[in-house]
């Protein structure tokens, strides 16, 4: 579903930021990207979403290909995809509904479908309570389950997350972990950036270590591409 | 579209200052504009009367027959330059002379003023060269004594008219790169306010001509109210100028709502300079 094939990116100002990355993500997977801060994992993502494009190589995420799209293939596919950062990007001046509505109107969904819907997915990552808050009137573990509700607004087939807990504490750190789980249990793929390497070798999950633009390790090399359902349960409390 | 436009219109209340601003900013660019197009308005009307009374006089001279003035007439009546052509007798040209130059009415006798022959001439013929030539053409008639349009007077009248429109234009042209620049800037700063919103629209799939409309509807808005409000603007001071200085007149109809789709146009085409330079810069 992801597919990087040698990709190289060069930054005109900072240089090499990626060297001859190869890998790929299977439906369904849980990865986690790993590595030193300017390592390359947001670069990766970023491919990811088309935001940038490879100097060299061919990054093919859901059957577009960094080598052949045109930019109006671009919103078709984030359409696919959900993002989640860590500063959360959510509008300040719009409350929780609006925010994760506004994902639903820009895609052209019926009104009438989109208030339902937003309910759903407000319930889903437990904020029903909390629709019509701004976003300044929520922790930070809340914004960023608003921003996840966003992210799931159109159904994505995976889920694209810049460091998403790097801004929150242990306890709502795990609270969103699971309900990354959860959204992976039902079939989304879930690709994670993060420094959290307790989070990681906890959750048993695939990791990708970059360094250096370079990857490093991958823990599917050898032993095939684990499945969410292998992937062990992490408590939470939140 | 109706998302567009009610996006569009909750910018003005998410952010009434810079709306305000942005409003105010295009009103008084074009309210500069305005006035100087007021001055060069009226300077032109005022030309226009001073160059209506440009006019060839041909003498003729004594015992010419009816007919023969009657044939110069309606030859004359046919040049194309022409807009009136006019017989003067002595008898009227004596009247005239008696009601201008009143004190000196009885020193004027019967038949010492010569009748002649008026043309008046078309806009647009009035220029210094045309003149001479249908003068010239005029002139051919033998019953013609003498012929006089006040050369140098009009030599100046239309040195004067070019210099009015080339200052006209230059400063015309000045004050609307002005404006432009002053409305683009401040069309770019309201874009650039909303760049995380931007930004956000792209990440969850909006398509650039999703992204651009509210902002286009917006900048017609922001530009088409300026517009109006520049209008009204010169609107007053045109009523100030009219009580204590001169007696001026205002635009027509069909300029004020040129003025105002001046206004929409530069919002609009502001706009969409603004944000497709930033789309292609994110």
């Amino acid at each position: 579903m992801i597919r990087f094939s040698h990709v190289h990116k060069l930054f005109a100002r900072t240089g090499a930021a990626l060297q001859d990355v190869s890998f790929q993500v299977n439906k369904g997977e849980f990865v986690f990207i790993t590595g030193p801060s300017g390592a390359g994992k947001s670069t990766i993502l970023k491919l990811c979403f088309f935001d940038e494009r490879p100097s060299q190589g061919e990054v093919k995420v859901y059957g577009t290909s960094s080598a052949t799209y045109r930019e109006a293939d671009v919103p078709k596919l984030r359409r696919r995809l959900g993002v989640v950062f860590q500063d959360f990007r959510l509008l300040e001046d719009r409350n929780v509904e609006a925010n994760v509505a506004f994902a639903l109107e820009v895609t052209g969904t019926p009104s009438t479908q989109i208030g339902p819907r937003v309910m759903r997915l407000l319930s889903q990552v437990g904020l029903s309570a909390k629709a019509t808050a701004l976003p300044r009137e929520l922790s930070g573990g809340e914004q960023q389950r608003v921003a996840v509700a966003r992210a799931l607004a159109n159904d994505p087939v995976a889920l694209i997350a810049d460091e998403p807990t790097g801004n929150l504490d242990e306890r709502a750190t795990r609270g969103i972990f699971q309900l990354f789980r959860d959204i992976n249990a039902s079939g989304t793929a879930v690709l994670m950036a993060t420094h959290d390497l307790d989070l990681v070798r906890r959750s048993g999950c695939r990791t990708i270590e970059v360094n250096r633009g370079q990857v490093v390790f991958d823990s599917a090399a050898d032993g095939g591409f684990r499945t969410s359902g292998a992937s062990p349960e992490v408590e939470t409390d939140e | 579209m109706r998302l567009a436009i009610r996006e569009a219109l909750l910018a003005f209340r998410r952010a009434p200052m810079l709306s305000a601003l942005s409003i105010t900013t295009i009103a008084f660019s074009l309210f500069a504009f305005g006035l100087f197009g007021l001055v060069a308005l009226n300077i032109r009307n005022a030309l226009r009367t001073v160059e209506d009374r440009v006019e060839i006089r041909a003498f003729i001279a004594d015992g010419t027959g009816t007919e023969a003035t009657a044939a110069a007439l309606g030859d004359i009546g046919a040049f194309p330059e022409a807009a009136s052509v006019r017989l003067v007798t002595q008898t009227q040209a004596l009247d005239r002379a008696r009601r201008e130059l009143g004190e000196f009415s009885d020193v004027f006798e019967e038949g010492i003023l010569p009748a002649s022959i008026e043309v008046r001439l078309k806009p647009g013929f009035r220029d210094p060269a045309t003149v001479r030539a249908v003068a010239k053409r005029i002139e051919v008639y033998d019953f013609i004594d003498d012929i006089r349009f006040g050369e140098e007077w009009v030599e100046k009248l239309h040195r004067l008219r070019n210099i009015a429109t080339l200052a006209g234009v230059a400063l015309g042209l000045t004050f609307a790169i002005v404006a432009i620049i002053i409305i683009g800037s401040t069309i770019r700063m309201a874009v650039m306010a909303r760049s995380r919103e931007i930004s956000i629209m792209r990440l969850v799939g909006a398509t650039n001509g999703f992204i651009r409309a509210p902002f286009l509807i917006e900048g017609f808005l922001k530009g088409t109210l300026g517009g109006m409000l520049a209008l009204v603007l010169a609107w007053v001071a045109l009523a100030v100028i009219n009580r204590f200085v001169v007696q001026a007149s205002f635009f027509e109809p069909w300029m004020e709502a040129g003025g105002v789709l001046a206004g929409a146009s530069i919002g609009l085409v502001g706009s969409a300079l603004s944000v497709g330079r930033h789309l292609r810069r994110v």
